[in-house]
């Protein structure tokens, strides 16, 4: 899957050079593999194949090893992104505060929108607790933390974004 | 040119008395908790206002302060006042002291307040007087102070024998005697050795790490540095939950301040002691907080936990001696090294030394971070968070996360140490602690237990991998009421060879939830077994 195309037109890409950087940084160490995949996710927004294939020869590591490695932590996607992130927050005290709700909301939101076929709109992540338990339950929307949330107040702040 | 011990205090000195000049000082509230609901604007709003009226007010961030469901909160230098839920409505009140009926009502005091009284502050002494993101404030407060000290008064095995005589035990949740382990390192021989803090607190509604590496990064620092010299290290990491931005910012910030300042890097405080430190970021795996597979996370690889022995102070981080200790543990060693053993060890009860950090969360009255002395019964920390909002009543509490249980109301006079928790089946853990309320399913909670450890199971190791599958999938069962006796004797047969066979204390502690569930509510488990009549 290519993941090189620029967000917005005219304006030069310069994400490869910049990933190239933070790997000389490192030394191109194989033990930094961790930080190299972190950094190619924060500026492509997730893993693709030719992406992993390049990690592996820069740092010397056999495929197997940084495929193993990206599919093994939570945090990394082999997946583009879609265009809005619900994170609902599913540790323990968001849990017992009515978390199920929220994500149940977002995913049928998700699902009606695949049923008009507008998949790639909202993309619905967990996350096992963000250890902001005093403004549970939350949700992250696009990196906004929505605190003590209800059912209608996300479904208000998901209409807003047009998620 | 670092700075010496005698700069050091000339530098401490110096802070005070530029920070004297002020009439009054404002603590806002800079945790991540409370920037969710708007303290990065109100603190900007608060210095604008503050430089209008004349510069004579002090604007500057702190660390989480306990009561953060009442976020944001503002605290006042000269009387000690809490602001709650302050808004930038009431900059005029706090900076100019123009009379506010609103403000007023959301004042209480830091001190005597029912949440803050009871509380024994060591390891959070600095939330509320320290700006996290100025090494000078920490210097101003005593810091790096234990660090002069043990370095130009005491010989590493002198730091060691101190930290042992404390008492102190691991506070990421088993409770090992952390002088025991600084020891076992020290003896090694070898020309490498690491020191490791364990910031990957995975622990669900656990936020006592998150809360002291954003509110006193420079204080983990300076208890890593300490036993560094006492182990005979030369290299730290800081292995941080991916999920704690905020957490990750701070230690960047204070490692380049400490650096730059000579307290960590080469020749530290002009002695010939050096030590470094890294920060590795995790990526999500809960399996991580185990020390063998944070280990493997670090060097990169998949976080696969392997066999024990041979333990980490043998054969650690790229095969060396690596101690690793949590982050409230390196916290507590700096007020160790200044105040002495005896000090911390007449404070807690006989086996459990010190004060924990407990985040209370669920279904209390007020959320936050509640630090008492150990021995204190949990009942009273609930009380000190209020009690259940609503006056609801506690039906339980959880301790230690996944791995821990739960505690029914009748037995909240346990007190808190790591013995009195583990014979009532659930442990310390790290310091979370979940009430729940009469309207919560134990049953449900077991099953929503049981389904993070599934999907949190490395898959290493058979009993754990296949185990929690078939676990969740029997609670599954209880939950839809189509469970059976034989369906219940399955299940605690599944938990023993669970506890008995998993490579790793993720599995081995896996069924300690569902195990405490049984033991104290067996008759919700009963009453899932019949199937119940539809309701007309």
């Amino acid at each position: 899957m290519a993941d090189t195309a620029p967000a917005v037109k005219n304006v030069k890409d310069n994400r490869a050079r910049l990933f190239e950087r933070a790997m000389s940084r490192q030394g191109y160490a194989p033990d930094a593999l961790i930080e190299v995949l972190h950094t190619a996710q924060e500026l492509f927004g997730f893993l693709s194949t030719d992406r992993l294939r390049e990690v592996s020869r820069k740092l010397r590591l056999p495929p197997s090893r940084v495929l193993g490695v990206a599919t093994f932590y939570n945090f990394f996607s082999l997946q583009p992104k879609a265009e809005h992130t619900a994170l609902v927050c599913t540790g323990t005290a968001c849990y017992v505060a009515g978390a199920k709700g929220l994500l149940d909301a977002a995913q049928r939101r998700c699902q009606q929108a695949e049923a008009r076929g507008r998949s790639g709109k909202l993309g619905i992540q967990q996350a096992r607790c963000i250890g902001s338990c005093g403004l549970a339950p939350l949700v992250v929307l696009d990196g906004r933390i929505l605190p003590k949330l209800s059912v209608e107040a996300l479904e208000q702040q998901l209409d807003e974004v047009g998620a | 040119m670092g700075l010496n011990p005698d700069d050091l205090q000339d530098r401490a000195e110096a802070e005070r008395e530029r920070a004297g000049k002020f009439r009054e000082r404002l603590h806002v509230c800079t945790a991540a908790s409370c920037q969710a609901i708007g303290s990065w604007q109100l603190e900007a709003g608060l210095q604008a206002r503050a430089k209008a009226a004349g510069q004579q007010v002090e604007v500057c961030g702190t660390g989480c302060m306990g009561m953060c469901s009442k976020g944001p909160l503002v605290r006042r230098q000269s009387d000690g006042a809490l602001f709650l839920q302050v808004t930038p409505d009431d900059a005029p009140a706090l900076v100019e002291g123009t009379p506010s009926a609103g403000l007023e009502k959301r004042k209480v005091s830091f001190e005597t307040h029912p949440f803050f009284a009871g509380q024994l502050r060591i390891v959070l002494e600095n939330a509320g007087r320290v700006d996290p993101e100025r090494i000078d404030s920490y210097v101003a407060a005593g810091g790096y102070a234990a660090l002069a000290r043990a370095l130009t008064q005491m010989k590493p095995v002198d730091v060691v024998a101190e930290v042992t005589r404390s008492g102190l035990r691991g506070r990421g949740g088993a409770g090992y005697p952390t002088g025991v382990k600084w020891q076992l390192v020290a003896k090694q021989q070898s020309d490498v050795k690491y020191v490791v803090c364990n910031a990957d607190e995975g622990d669900p509604g656990a936020f006592m790490d998150r809360s002291v590496l954003e509110g006193d990064p420079h204080r983990v620092l300076e208890g890593m540095a300490i036993a560094a010299y006492g182990v005979g290290a030369r290299h730290g990491y800081i292995y941080v939950r991916g999920e704690y931005g905020l957490a990750i910012t701070r230690l960047q910030t204070a490692i380049r301040q400490a650096e730059k300042e000579g307290l960590l890097g080469s020749r530290i405080l002009d002695t010939t002691f050096d030590f470094s430190v890294q920060i590795r970021i995790g990526a999500g795996a809960f399996v991580c907080g185990e020390e063998t597979a944070l280990i493997a996370s670090i060097e990169g690889k998949r976080g696969e936990p392997r066999p024990r022995p041979p333990y980490p102070p043998e054969k650690g981080l790229w095969g060396k001696p690596t101690l690793i200790n949590n982050v409230e543990t390196f916290a507590n060693i700096p007020p160790i090294i200044v105040r002495g053993a005896e000090w911390f060890a007449g404070i807690g009860t006989e086996r459990s030394k010190g004060t924990k950090v407990f985040a209370v969360a669920g279904k209390t009255e007020l959320t936050g971070l509640i630090e008492v002395p150990m021995g204190t019964p949990v009942r009273r920390i609930v009380e000190m968070a209020g009690g259940i909002a609503a006056g609801g009543k506690v039906k339980a509490i959880q301790t230690g996360g996944p791995s821990g249980g739960c505690v029914p109301e009748a037995l909240l006079d346990v007190p808190v140490d790591y013995e009195s928790l583990v014979a009532l089946g659930s442990m310390m853990g790290s310091g979370g602690l979940i009430v729940m309320d009469e309207g919560t399913s134990m049953v449900d909670v077991a099953r929503y237990f049981m389904e993070f450890c599934r999907d949190e199971s490395c898959g290493k190791c058979v009993p754990c991998r296949a185990g929690t599958v078939q676990m969740h999938l029997l609670l599954q069962k209880f939950c839809g009421g189509e469970a059976t006796e034989a369906d219940l004797a399955l299940l605690q047969a599944l938990a023993d060879l669970l506890r008995s066979t998993s490579l790793c204390g993720l599995g081995q502690s896996a069924p300690n939830p569902v195990m405490t569930a049984l033991r104290y509510f067996p008759e919700e488990f009963a009453a899932r077994m019949r199937k119940e009549p539809p309701r007309p």
